[in-house]
């Protein structure tokens, strides 16, 4: 767990980068900390491992103050990911995986077997081994940084912007890369960007600030979707901040009904749906286990207003009505 | 001017062996005296700006009065070669000091960053990542000190030690072309065969500078 104890940094001239600022970081948890730039989010992370020292106020690790522990001891037990990767330009790609390991007294010939299987983790196939950070893409780098700051095993990670760097699609991989990663991991992560989605899509705790350094909002994703603490929040979030809201609630309590009841539907051999008789694509499917998004989606895009519920196997096992939805939908709001 | 070579071997090859250490310990020397001042133009930034000054003023001292005048502050023979050696040193320091600073001053503040977040203290991270990474730029300045040198212990044969160029104030009193061409022909084959030596290391320790962006040598 890291705690922010009543912390405030104000710097040289007077400006005041994180104003009484009082959260705790959960353990083994994504804490996504967002907001618009100069709103003291980077501040904030570069407190806890003292690349920034506190005006006032303390930070702590698990119930230690940082500020007792040797800065560079402290620094080797923390992983640290920054925008556009911060390769060592002068080695190569396994001998920057296996920088702390080595900081930690490990011979090179060990921490780069550990960090050979640590490329693997992050995607990565052994030739790139030996290349140098310049003959890589960004997205490369970018696992290369992740590879990098995972190579200690340490329980708590730091993430500045980790891909704001790459394209979209490329971001979009990352992310699914680094939450199934995550879920393995489970590193207690405090992750500093400015992009909503991103915090809304990787953290399990969301960290909103404000302009001045202010802690405007901290909960679960869906929390800031569904309950904003106010009109910078809402406003920050985004306008179709109730429809992302439904990716956080489960498909399974709809009102299902029996195919029979969706006529128009064509089955294969095997149960599986293939089209509207009338009306053409079917557009797509849900399971059990998707969002309420995706349903909702579905029953919108539809050009019958008919969602197509499938089981494991991929036979049609029921259908949810556009009605039925909507009903859903207001009862939820309650 | 074969013919010259053949009667006058042994002076020659005696001023080329002279030209040769005169040229390159000073640029040893001045190495090794520029990197801490380069460094502290780094670690102190209010230091940079006289620090290239300095170096400025002191290049611009013309070498034969510099050769002149260091006998009486130094206290050595006029003939002394250690004048030569101590001048080639100030003028190798006032180059490379800057180029060190600049050298460092040129690596990607994320990449210190990114140091001193993974655990490096000050040193270890001088030496293992400030200074590799410098290295480019500061090995390009070492070639022109170099070269520098080479082409400058040739004034020091006016007052008496100067390698190759003892054969060039020969030739003149002498009213004697040869000797004139065949230090002027060993001092570019010199000059080109250390800046040669000195690519292959710069290729040799940084090879990952080819893949660099605008990939330097």
């Amino acid at each position: 767990m890291i705690t922010f104890d009543d912390v405030v940094k104000v710097y040289p001239g007077g400006s005041t980068a994180v104003d009484h600022l009082s959260v705790e970081l959960p353990t083994g948890k994504l804490t996504a900390l967002v907001g618009p730039s100069g709103c003291g989010k980077t501040t904030s992370l570069r407190m806890i491992n003292r690349m920034v020292t506190p005006t006032s106020g303390r930070v702590l690790i698990d119930g230690q103050d940082v500020a007792a522990q040797d800065e560079a001891t402290l620094r080797r037990g923390i992983g640290y990911v920054i925008q556009s990767a911060g390769l060592f330009p002068h080695r190569t790609v396994l001998d920057n995986v296996a920088t702390v390991p080595v900081l930690l007294g490990k011979t090179r010939r060990e921490a780069r077997t550990a960090a050979l299987d640590l490329l693997d983790r992050v995607g990565l196939a052994p030739e790139f081994a030996k290349r140098y950070p310049a003959q890589l893409s960004g997205g490369q780098q970018q696992r290369v940084g992740v590879a990098r700051a995972l190579a200690a095993d340490p329980p708590v990670m730091l993430m500045d912007e980790p891909f704001s760097a790459v394209d979209p699609v490329v971001r979009g991989q990352l992310h699914a890369e680094f939450l199934r990663l995550q879920q393995d991991l489970g590193k207690t992560i405090a992750l500093v960007t400015h992009d909503i989605d991103e915090a809304i899509k990787l953290g399990d705790r969301v960290a909103v600030f404000r302009q001045g350094g202010v802690l405007a909002q901290f909960g679960a994703p869906q929390e800031l979707l569904e309950k904003p603490a106010d009109d910078f929040v809402a406003e920050f979030v985004g306008r179709d901040r109730g429809l992302r809201s439904l990716s956080f609630d489960s498909a399974a309590a709809l009102p299902v009904r029996p195919i029979e009841e969706a006529p128009g539907l064509e089955l294969d051999d095997a149960g599986r749906p293939v089209r509207w008789r009338d009306a053409g694509d079917l557009g797509g499917v849900f399971r059990v286990t998707d969002s309420l998004r995706v349903v909702t989606d579905l029953a919108i895009s539809s050009p019958v207003g008919i969602a197509v519920r499938v089981d494991e196997s991929g036979k049609a096992d029921g259908v949810v009505l556009h009605h039925d939805l909507v009903d859903h939908l207001m009862e939820r709001r309650r | 001017m074969i013919q010259y070579l053949e009667n006058n071997y042994e002076t020659v090859l005696t001023a080329l062996q002279q030209h040769v250490w005169l040229a390159l310990l000073p640029v040893l020397l001045g190495f090794v005296i520029a990197l801490p001042i380069g460094y502290l133009g780094v670690r102190f930034t209010w230091l940079y700006h006289p620090l290239v000054n300095t170096c400025g003023v002191l290049y611009s001292i013309p070498s034969l009065a510099l050769f002149v005048f260091l006998p009486v502050l130094l206290g050595t023979k006029v003939l002394s070669p250690i004048n030569i050696v101590v001048a080639l040193t100030i003028y190798t320091v006032a180059l490379l000091a800057r180029t060190v600073a600049d050298g460092l001053r040129s690596v990607d503040p994320t990449i210190t960053q990114a140091a001193t977040a993974m655990g490096y203290r000050r040193v270890r991270r001088l030496l293992d990542v400030e200074l590799p990474v410098a290295l480019p730029v500061i090995l390009a300045g070492l070639r022109v000190a170099t070269v520098a040198n080479i082409s400058l212990v040739s004034v020091g044969a006016l007052i008496g030690v100067g390698g190759l160029g003892q054969l060039f104030t020969r030739g003149f009193q002498l009213f004697y072309l040869e000797p004139i061409l065949v230090g002027i022909i060993l001092s570019v084959l010199l000059a080109g065969l250390a800046d040669l030596v000195i690519v292959l290391i710069q290729r040799a320790v940084t090879p990952w500078a080819r893949f660099q962006r605008g990939g330097a040598a």
